[in-house]
């Protein structure tokens, strides 16, 4: 178990009579992709929230690198070493992209509390920033503010600052959404990369992205995962099938 | 011309004629102008406390008279026992404006941490509310606390003191509200420019993004809240030097409603914006006020002209929008 | 201190307490259906008294005043709404705040210019004049027939927001405003509707308690703040609460007032204690709601989940 870095154990979360996320149990292992497919109404966001912390769970615990954080806030899980992109891009509107990435590398250096040294000036803060917009193919647009960039930008963006937070773990919700064939594309490519630096549990809806992303898939059906394996084993699965068979054709 | 060089440029002017015309005034002696200017500066002070909290934190305090209404009786009650040489909890009153001023940051200081911690478990119209309702509290208690006055409110029978400065010349105390502002603009300005400045202002824009990146909200907005009762306590203490009186009016929510009002005019957030928004207001009182008895009226419809239809206030008229690029 | 006198000062607070609720009402309301903080509503109040008080002086009838100061608020209410308040309903609470701000220095000088800077005075009308028996107290016929007045309206709007459409409406703007348009509802009506409705409420309260206290430009302010002290506590945008909330208020300030400076004076010099029992009860229900807001931050009835 020692190449778990993060797992959910028992996890439950009801509203009202809907169980959202019944005894959900995954784990994450170092320098995998870990997808979670499912459904619309399946619990996707609810077990994102759970994880990130913007809920708490009825029940179950949430383990990182060894360490139990189901009581942390989302700040302090963040701090902790879980970085997140959200669903429906979530920036600093007003700040450029390379303040937004700038901000991000401050947080993880933990000095937000610093009165005097102008940010502007900070050059370890800058080219760091910049090596990031750099990496993720954003360089050219690092002065633009984050508002008025394109939207396949935007989700660049988003994974650019969970990248700036060298976290133990990436949590992507929906990283494609939106996304062209050729963003898409380009997109697999730098997170197959990007499954070196930490392992990625990743949310997705674009199913062929998912297939060749994967290195294991769970599926979770009315809050519950019916099956977790490799992508081979999750096509023969004759349960995901019945689940999915006529509203998704691509399985 | 990009509007961040346009905007330094605007600075400049508005720091010069806030100089200069007090320095005309005291030229061909008209002490009226001296003072006028004077309280539009310490005004400017109290509003760039203020700006702090709204303009970079996005906290609307409908409570900032609170503080200023603070350090004005921490000055007024100085000097009383000063002047009539009475201890207060065993300590003698003081003259002197350094250890006030101190006095009245600190304790201003040490209130919004109570109320900004109360009031920052909730947010939106709550938090508007709340603090307005504290600072009625402080009004409430203040004009029914018999031993300062109450409702008549405390002389400062004499102006207190500054080294070097004879604060009773108007143009000397000018002088020393036009520095304090300066250090209080450049103390806004650093604030903003470092690393808790960007995180504050992240927060105002998206504070569950600021929390995914490990940056507590509640914590850094709080540190900001308590810095910007401190400066809107400091001027208080000046301010009641300057009209030698404190009453509980000075903690009145219309004056919080001002201290807003002047952010607004002049433009949220922006650096010179509660310099322009004071000088704006006190101009607008002077000027209307001596055309017409019912100025408020104007005032009234000239704010909701800004509001619905000129967001950007003053600065933002002149200098075009933020930018944060780089 | 006799059982006579606290129970004649209980019942002063419940009467203050029902016209906080009369105040309340509306601004929870409003901000319940369209999410709009609104600190002209005192003003409304005080175009109310205004009225009131006018009337009743021109005519020599109380209740052709009151009538006027409530249809005077209400259309007041009506007015601001379509010319103001309607643009501010997809903005920040800051341009809320400053532009009711700016309302409040519009209206108080328009009623300054109106009717002179001097307070008016209102009689309470002949029929409510006196005291009565109530056993152990006698009690003022006019605060009596207040928390008469009071509770009835209270009775009343209940009924409206339960059982007629109008309040179906109210009740489904306050859950979901998307819902409401897209079922054919004129949103835009509506919300006049409600602000008109909240301000007459606010003008009703304004001419009755203008007969028991002077009538002048600056009396709704006060008002208003303890009306916002009231949903803080009760929750905003609940009308049960509002009602707790209001009586809460009405009664620790109006007990406070009277029990504390002589609480002090039983180990306290008089004069010493008078001024710390004031100012202690001055501060009373401010202490309360920070209580609430320890232990319950969205108030007793938060309105939404």
């Amino acid at each position: 178990m020692a190449d778990n870095v993060l797992a959910l154990r028992g996890l439950s979360r009801a509203f009202g009579a809907l169980k959202a996320t019944d005894d959900v149990s995954l784990t994450l292992r170092r320098g995998e992709i870990h997808a979670l497919i499912g459904p619309n109404g399946a619990g996707k966001s609810t077990l994102m929230a759970l994880v990130s912390g913007k809920l708490a769970p009825d029940a179950g615990q949430i383990w990182l690198e060894g360490r139990d954080i189901t009581g942390l806030s989302v700040a302090a899980r963040a701090r902790a070493g879980l970085g997140r992109s959200f669903q429906v891009s979530s920036l600093i509107p007003e700040y450029s992209a390379l303040r937004n990435v700038m901000l991000a590398l401050q947080a993880r250096m933990g000095h937000s509390y610093r009165f005097l040294r102008p940010v502007m000036r900070d050059q370890a803060l800058i080219s760091g920033a910049r090596a990031i917009l750099a990496r993720v193919g954003l360089g050219p647009r690092a002065s633009v503010e984050a508002a008025v960039l394109s939207h396949g930008e935007r989700r660049l963006l988003e994974i650019a600052m969970a990248l700036a937070l060298s976290p133990k773990c990436f949590l992507l919700d929906e990283p494609m959404a939106g996304l062209g064939a050729e963003g898409t594309k380009q997109l697999v490519t730098f997170l197959h990369g990007l499954k070196q630096d930490a392992p990625i549990l990743l949310i997705e809806h674009d199913m062929d992205a998912v297939f060749q992303l994967a290195d294991r898939i769970s599926v979770l059906v009315y809050g519950r995962i019916i099956a977790t394996g490799s992508a081979a084993e999750i096509r023969a699965n004759p349960q995901v099938r019945a689940v999915y068979l006529g509203t998704e054709d691509s399985l | 011309m990009d509007s961040t060089r346009k905007e330094w440029l605007l600075n400049a002017l508005i720091a010069g004629a806030l100089f200069a015309v007090p320095l005309w005034a005291c030229v061909v002696n008209e002490p009226f102008i001296i003072t006028l200017a004077t309280r539009i500066a310490i005004l400017a002070i109290a509003a760039v406390g203020l700006n702090i909290a709204l303009g970079l934190g996005g906290m609307v305090s409908f409570g900032h008279a609170l503080y200023l209404g603070l350090g004005g009786y921490v000055a007024g009650i100085a000097a009383h026992h000063a002047f009539h040489g009475t201890e207060i909890l065993g300590l003698p009153g003081t003259n002197q404006m350094l250890p006030i001023w101190a006095l009245a940051t600190v304790l201003s200081g040490l209130v919004a941490g109570v109320v900004g911690a109360l009031s920052l478990r909730t947010s939106g119209i709550f938090f508007i509310m709340i603090t307005l309702a504290f600072a009625q509290m402080g009004f409430f208690f203040t004009l029914s606390w018999p031993a300062y006055g109450g409702e008549d409110g405390l002389p400062i029978f004499v102006r207190n003191q500054f080294p070097g400065l004879n604060t009773a010349r108007p143009w000397e105390m000018f002088l020393l509200a036009y520095a304090v502002l300066m250090l209080c603009l450049a103390a806004f300005a650093g604030l903003r420019a470092a690393r808790f400045g960007a995180a504050l202002m992240a927060i105002r824009q998206n504070p569950d993004r600021a929390a995914a990146l490990g940056i507590s909200p509640f914590g850094i907005k709080l540190v900001a809240f308590v810095l910007s009762g401190m400066i809107t306590g400091l001027a208080g203490a000046m301010m009641a030097d300057l009209t030698r009186f404190v009453s509980p009016a000075m903690m009145a929510w219309t004056v919080s409603g001002e201290l807003i009002v002047i952010i607004i005019l002049g433009g949220v957030g922006r650096l010179f914006g509660p310099v322009a928004g004071a000088a704006i207001l006190v101009g607008f009182e002077v000027f209307f006020g001596g055309l017409t008895e019912h100025w408020k009226l104007w005032l009234g419809l000239v704010l909701l002209a800004v509001v619905l239809f000129a967001r950007g206030g003053f600065i933002g008229l002149l200098a075009g929008r933020v930018r944060h690029g780089g | 201190m006799t059982l006579a006198l606290v129970l004649e000062q209980l019942l002063n607070g419940v009467q203050f307490g029902l016209m906080l609720f009369l105040m309340s009402a509306g601004l929870t309301l409003v901000f319940g259906v369209m999410g709009l903080i609104n600190l002209a509503h005192g003003s409304l109040y005080m175009i109310g008294a205004f009225l009131c008080a006018a009337v009743a002086a021109a005519s020599g009838n109380f209740w052709l005043g009151l009538v006027a100061g409530i249809a005077a608020a209400a259309a007041a209410g009506a007015l601001i709404e379509i010319l103001v308040i309607r643009r501010l309903y997809a903005r920040d609470h800051l341009d809320q705040v400053l532009a009711t701000f700016a309302l409040i220095l519009i209206l108080s000088e328009g009623v300054r210019m109106v009717f002179g800077p001097f307070p008016l005075y209102l009689n309470v009308p002949e029929a409510l004049r006196g005291t009565v028996s109530l056993g152990i107290v006698e009690y003022s016929v006019y605060r009596l027939a207040l928390i008469g007045f009071g509770l009835a309206v209270a009775l009343g709007l209940w009924a409206l927001i339960a059982k007629t459409r109008l309040g179906i409406r109210i009740r489904a703007g306050e859950s979901d405003r998307e819902m409401i348009a897209a079922l054919g509802v004129n949103i835009r009506a509506l919300y006049t509707i409600v602000f008109a409705l909240g301000a007459g409420l606010a003008g009703l309260a304004g001419a009755l308690v203008g007969a028991i206290q002077s009538v002048q430009v600056g009396m709704g302010e006060p008002v208003l703040i303890l009306a916002f002290v009231v949903i803080v506590i009760g929750g905003i945008g609940s009308i049960r609460g509002a009602m707790v909330g209001a009586l809460l208020v009405g009664v620790i300030d109006t007990m406070g007032r009277f029990l504390l400076p002589r609480f002090f004076a039983t180990f306290m010099e008089t004069s010493q204690a008078m001024g710390v029992g004031a100012a202690l009860a001055s501060m009373l229900i401010y202490l309360l709601m920070a209580l609430v807001l320890i232990f319950r931050p969205k108030g007793l009835f938060p309105a939404h989940g």
